[in-house]
């Protein structure tokens, strides 16, 4: 790194506020930063820690109600707090660029993408149109954008989620700007997508000499991306350092926290299951006295945390700029509670509960163009799901694993009698569910096949209170009928969970997203079933509460020997907690087999490319890379052959394109639908490679 | 995570808290001058109403001396005047607080009417879609295109003009433009888990419509509710200056204003006084409307 | 797009049929009350109704005068009025033209004052100039035009003196006597566009994209003009064009209170002395206009949006 050269950005005791009429609400405390030219910072923390505010307090855009209480933000030698309204113009877009998090939202649906880039270059520098239009031309095949020329003249809307946001770091680097802030920039896409504008940030400083600011909540797309990295808590910094040294000895308790959090390769739910941050993230204005962690920290020591706060210190013994905000990183002695929490006990597996075969589910929609309507073709099939193949027996978590539009939530819904299917069957508990209308299931039946949703802020109906959320559940189950009974039912439902029991009388928007989620695995629960489907369950969660609901979720279904079907887009969390795992694309069952089987070789070459996407927050496990080229194809045009042949990057020939892909068994129950040869697809290297324990750089240092 | 041992005993927090909640999100507007107003401008003419027997000075339908000017002197009865007679000789005071009864009574009856068949039409034309959607959508954008004064000119002008045909005109007219709104929020809030959850244990279509969906779509609801409230008065109100309002000679706002706009020109103060009333009220539920959209973006 | 253009024109015949129908349903047949009796009064007697009904030829099915009764519709045959003793299109078109005028000049005002106003109070949301606009805008809205009519009338016309109280053109056309008439109607309508343009550009402000383009160092005026106006503009355009609808509604209180001889005193003159004839063909031509403008606010919506054109 260019270590003599001046720094791009310095950021000094930054205090920033936002002032509400609730008062004042500290949003990021005491920060301070420094940017060398090319470098790549990353800050990461969980939501409400402060680190878009961050960002947006370096560009200078805080709304109407956010301010800089304290501190300087220094750019090239100049403050940019000091700055007027022209000045910022002409080093916003300039000299620091910004990508976005959701890059449809980021761009003007109503401009083409070719006067959304010229743009830059003529509004900061003198040229003419032509020469705007041509650097435009370059630098969208910079980013790898196939035919530049066809996508200048398109709409935002035309193009898929990884195209806009490569147009949109396109944009940043128009006028190359000397430092890019990146917030979240691939949160919104796909994990195949995903890798792909991953690694093109990572080119960005080696081609373009830009640094960069890269803001995440994922560690492990920190590690893959920056040189440096702030961890940060409830709007401080808790800790830095280089990649390196942070992710091999991370000395403050919540980063240590935040890993136990996190599936990584050598997590196991039984051996060494995740271990949750206990308590919550404090509101900006209950912050408490000392250490903000303290209250939730495991080596908190009273009398010396909670009295004052306190400045960052450099790590001893560390070559590199390691800091760390903590009084006692010296005394704790993190391995000793290395892996994870508690050992478990394996549930074992029981009769089978669910059999799908050759299930099916077309969609007919109904296209009323002219040209449709001529050609005779009003009604056009999607289809959804594809000959579905498999089973699950008795308190067997199994995980369909796909990205969007793969058919994964179409299945959920017919197992859910929300839709029926069209073809095939599904049995559970040996009887056919697949064509019963949830209306035509009995109670019974209902009650032993119930779901847990996604997206924790609509799970629960904002306005009936908690208690009869739940109440209404046990009732239309029939498993109490007495008023006193329901209650009592409701109470040692919220105990099962973990909940305080005066929550009953709570409305859902006085809940966090994790204990709301708590209480949609409450109500999932409330009527003994035999079977719960998990769609995404903690996948808009932080990771540290993630965790927590994530273990309370295996809890419960040891406990009750539930059958688990876990629906996921996340391999890690997949391996994590999975007995046997269905890949899923474009309604095609592409692999499916036991977690161990699908891990290692063989492999499908869809399989290879999800595993190889999945960011890892561990330096020492090392991946092979494969970025798919293109973009999911529609649902409603998918390819004749192989629903996979357009991104493969192991395409055989034409038998791809025109043949679909005969089911492969390499053993009993592990399954590959794909046209190379077993022998061949048997040669394939393992794409993911962790190091024993003995072999890793700690345990070494230890010695 | 924390357990309490608290007692499985019932805990009595009914009502009394729903009242109370109810009352809390009301201080709310305290923090909206315009929806404070408002508010203050609506209770003053509900009061009005509620009072007319013992605030009105004399009889509203009765005639005791033609074109006083205001505060003029009662000559037979003793008493004043304050907003002068009309040409007939009854007192516009009585007849303005007699006439707030009217509009409070037909209005927010109307309009509850509007609502009840708006809101069904809406949940089901959302929550069904395909085909009921189809032909409620299709219902309502013709009533839509008609312009909506000609539509109650077509429809009193058929069925005559009464109380009850004014609220059936009324309900015929807005229910469309109701039901789209419910529409609407109806398509956004089907999509919620809530909602499917609810599905996937089996509760029935109407169940799911009123306790899951409903409930949900109020704030913007009653916002929409006030302005309609206030468009509704205006449509009593040029029903009855149009001649084909409330029949005489029950004080009506909009009718006295027509009875005596030809004089307009000498006795300005016969028309002004009942407009300035109707304005006064419809402003107060406009405003109300402000304060409460204001609250209810801020969180 | 062309699917879209011959979707909404088709639309547009069927309602017109179905409105034709409702109508006929209402003012020509038995259904709402003897049509003998309401053009004869009530009055007359059974003979002299079963002439009448037999004259305009009202004994014959309902489905064939029907047919009769929309074939003549729509060859222009509009039939006689009782009222004005003459064809209904010699009463009806001279009045529509007046209407065409008045409407011209309140929508040449307010259109661009409403859009002024509410693009500036939208820009810079919760400022002193916003909340003045918004108050202004409620208070105005919230004046029946009846009761604006008196307001102006007692202002102008009574204390003042600067402008005539009626506006019947007897003495052939006068722009004086179009000025409160017009004022009415735009000070009852401009608040209603001014606010709708007012939430669509505040809504615009917040949006992403807009951070976007100040975040690209672009100055203030490309911001609001090239950014943010190309999609403010879409939504207050669909509302410009269903004010037409309501500027017919509009008309006919303006037009009563100050005597004009418009299209709108046309339809209430029909209506209060039932004059059948009249009154369904006024009400087919308000109808017709209305279904128009807001065709042509549904294609030009979709053409302004280039997210629906090109998709």
């Amino acid at each position: 790194m260019n270590k003599d050269q001046a720094p791009v950005l310095v950021c000094k005791d930054l205090c920033i506020s936002y002032y509400t009429r609730a008062g004042e609400i500290p949003a990021v405390v005491d920060f301070s930063l420094t940017v060398k030219p090319g470098e790549t910072i990353g800050i990461v923390g969980e939501s409400g820690c402060g680190k878009s505010t961050v960002a947006m307090a370096i560009m200078q855009y805080m709304g109407a109600n956010g301010g800089i209480k304290s501190g300087s933000i220094t750019f090239k030698g100049r403050d940019l707090t000091q700055l007027s309204e022209s000045e910022l113009r002409s080093i916003r877009g300039a000299e620091i660029a910004m990508i976005y998090q959701e890059p449809f939202a980021s761009l003007n649906p109503s401009l083409k993408i070719k006067t959304q880039l010229m743009e830059v270059p003529l509004a900061h520098e003198n040229i003419s149109k032509d020469e705007a239009r041509q650097r435009a031309m370059q630098m969208l095949s910079d980013v790898n954008l196939p035919d530049p020329e066809r996508m200048m003249e398109s709409y935002p809307h035309q193009l898929s989620g990884g195209q806009q946001q490569r147009v949109v770091i396109a944009m940043g680097l128009l006028s190359n700007p000397s430092l890019l802030l990146l917030d979240e920039p691939t949160t919104a896409l796909d994990v195949t997508v995903e890798a792909g504008i991953v690694k093109l940030v990572a080119d960005i400083s080696k081609k373009f000499g830009t640094s960069q600011i890269y803001i995440s909540h994922n560690l492990g797309l920190i590690l893959e991306t920056c040189d440096r990295v702030f961890v940060m808590y409830s709007g401080e910094v808790v800790e830095e350092g280089t990649i390196d040294s942070l992710f091999t000895w991370p000395k403050h308790p919540y980063t240590h926290g935040l890993f136990a959090c996190i599936p990584l390769p050598t997590a196991d739910k039984n051996a060494a299951p995740l271990k949750p941050i206990r308590g919550q993230l404090p509101l900006p204005f209950e912050r408490p006295q000392g250490c903000y962690y303290h209250p939730r920290c495991d080596h908190f020591k009273t009398g010396l945390c909670d009295l004052e706060r306190f400045k960052m210190v450099h790590v001893e013994n560390s070559a590199a700029d390691h800091r760390v905000r903590c009084l006692r990183y010296k005394e704790i002695d993190h391995h000793r509670e290395v892996p994870g929490g508690e050992a478990k006990e394996a549930i074992e597996l029981g009769k089978r509960v669910l059999k799908v075969s050759g299930m099916k589910k077309y969609y007919e929609v109904r296209d009323s163009s002219l040209r449709a309507l001529f050609a005779g073709k009003r009604i056009r099939q999607v289809k959804a799901n594809e000959e579905l193949n498999f089973t699950a027996r008795e308190g067997e978590t199994v995980a369909i694993v796909g990205e969007s539009g793969c058919g994964k939530s179409t299945f959920a819904k017919v197992l859910m009698g929300l839709e029926t299917s069209t073809e095939g069957e599904v049995r559970h508990n040996g009887k056919e569910i697949s064509e019963v209308a949830v209306r035509d299931r009995s109670a019974k039946q209902i009650s032993s096949l119930q779901m847990v949703f996604q997206n924790p802020f609509d799970t629960l109906n904002p306005s009936h209170s908690i208690g009869g959320q739940i109440s209404r559940v046990i009732k239309k189950f029939g498993v109490e009928t007495d008023k006193k009974k329901i209650f009592d039912r409701v109470m040692s439902l919220l105990d099962t969970v973990k909940l305080p029991r005066d929550f009953y009388f709570r409305k859902p928007r006085q809940l966090s997203g994790g204990q709301k989620q708590r209480i949609g695995i409450a109500r999932a629960f409330a009527g003994n079933p035999s079977m719960v489907i998990a769609d995404e369950p903690v996948s808009a969660l932080d990771v540290s509460v993630a965790a927590a609901v994530t273990e309370l979720l295996m809890d419960i279904q040891r406990e009750h020997k539930t059958t688990l079907l876990f629906i996921s887009h996340d391999l890690s969390v997949v391996r994590y907690l999975s007995d046997r795992i269905v890949v899923m694309y474009l309604g095609h069952i592409l692999e499916r087999g036991t977690t161990e089987d699908i891990f290692a070789p063989p492999y499908h070459p869809y399989t290879e490319a999800l595993l190889s996407a999945v960011p890892i927050a561990d330096p020492e496990v090392t991946k092979r890379e494969i970025v798919l080229e293109g973009n999911l194809p529609s649902a409603m045009k998918p390819p004749k052959g192989c629903p996979f042949c357009t991104r493969c990057h192991r395409r055989i020939g034409d038998i791809c394109d025109n043949d679909l892909p005969p089911e492969q068994f390499v053993v009993d129950r592990h399954i590959i639908k794909c046209h190379i040869p077993l022998e061949e697809l048997c040669l394939v290297l393992p794409v993911i490679t962790v190091p024993d324990v003995s072999e890793r750089l700690h345990v070494e240092l230890r010695e | 995570m924390l357990i309490t041992t608290s007692t499985t005993e019932m805990p009595t927090a009914g009502y009394g808290a729903a009242l109370l909640r109810g009352l809390k999100s009301f201080a709310l507007l305290r923090e909206s001058w315009v929806g404070m107003v408002g508010t203050a401008l609506v209770l003053f003419w509900v009061l009005v109403a509620v009072f007319a027997p013992w605030l009105a000075p004399f009889d509203p339908n009765s005639s005791i001396q033609p074109f006083a000017k205001p505060g003029v002197e009662a000559v037979k009865v003793g008493g004043t005047f304050w907003l002068g007679t009309d040409h007939i000789g009854r007192d516009i005071l009585s007849r303005i607080v007699w006439g707030s009864r009217t509009v409070l009574i037909y209005a927010p009856l109307a309009t509850l009417c509007a609502y009840t068949v708006g809101i069904l039409m809406g949940l089901a034309a959302g929550y069904r879609g395909g085909w009921v959607d189809d032909i409620l959508s299709r219902i309502a954008d013709i009533i839509l295109s008609f312009p909506v004064l000609v539509l109650y000119i077509i429809i009193i002008a058929t069925i005559g003009a009464s109380g009850i045909n004014i609220i059936i005109a009324i309900t015929f007219a807005s229910s469309p433009g109701i039901m789209r709104i419910v529409r609407g929020l109806t398509l956004d809030l089907r999509n919620r888990d809530y909602v499917a959850a609810a599905q996937t244990r089996g509760e029935s279509d109407w169940r799911v419509m009123l306790v899951e969906i409903l409930p949900n779509a109020r704030g913007p609801l009653i916002v929409d509710a006030c302005l309609r409230l206030g468009y509704v008065i205006i449509t009593i109100g040029v029903l009855g200056f149009l001649g084909l309002g409330l029949p005489p000679p029950d004080p009506d706002w909009g009718g006295m204003v027509n009875e005596t706009r030809q004089m307009a020109m000498a006795f300005p103060h016969m028309t002004l006084f009942p407009c300035i009333a109707i304005s006064t009220l419809i402003l107060g539920f406009n405003l109300l409307a402000d304060g409460l959209r204001e609250i209810s973006l801020r969180d | 797009m062309v699917t879209l253009v011959v979707k909404r024109i088709g639309f547009m015949i069927f309602t017109m049929i179905v409105v034709s129908l409702i109508l006929f349903l209402l003012l020509e047949t038995k259904l709402t009350g003897d049509p003998a009796t309401r053009v004869l009064g009530q009055f007359s007697n059974e003979e002299q109704r079963e002439i009448w009904r037999e004259q305009h030829g009202y004994n014959q099915p309902v489905a064939l005068r029907y047919v009769k009764w929309l074939g003549n519709f729509a060859t222009g045959e509009l039939g006689e009025s009782i009222r004005f003793k003459g064809p209904v299109a010699d009463v009806m078109f001279p009045r529509l033209w007046n209407t065409a005028i008045l409407g011209f000049v309140t929508f040449a005002i307010m259109i661009p004052l409403s859009l002024t106003l509410g693009v500036l109070s939208g820009m810079k949301e919760g400022s002193m100039l916003d909340r003045t606009i918004s108050v202004f805008g409620i208070i105005t809205t919230s004046v029946p035009e009846f009761a604006s009519a008196v307001m102006f009338s007692a202002l102008f016309v009574f204390s003042l003196k600067w402008l005539p109280g009626t506006s019947s053109m007897s003495g052939g056309f006068e722009f004086k006597q179009l000025i409160l008439p017009a004022m009415v109607l735009i000070v009852y309508d401009f608040g209603y566009v001014a606010r709708m343009t007012r939430a669509s550009m505040a809504e615009v402000m917040t949006s992403q994209y807009i951070r976007t383009a100040v975040l690209k160092g672009l100055p203030y005026r490309s911001v609001i003009v090239k950014h943010a106006l190309r999609n403010a503009l879409i939504a207050p355009f669909t509302v410009i064009m269903l004010q037409i609808n309501w500027l017919l509604s509009g008309v006919i209180v303006v037009e009563f209170f100050f005597a004009y001889k418009g299209f709108g005193a046309l339809i209430l003159e029909a209506s209060l002395n039932n004059d059948i004839a009249l009154l369904e063909a006024c009400a087919m031509v308000a109808v017709c206009v209305a279904v128009t403008t807001q065709t042509i606010a549904d294609i030009g919506y979709t053409f302004l949006n280039p997210r629906i054109r090109f998709s």
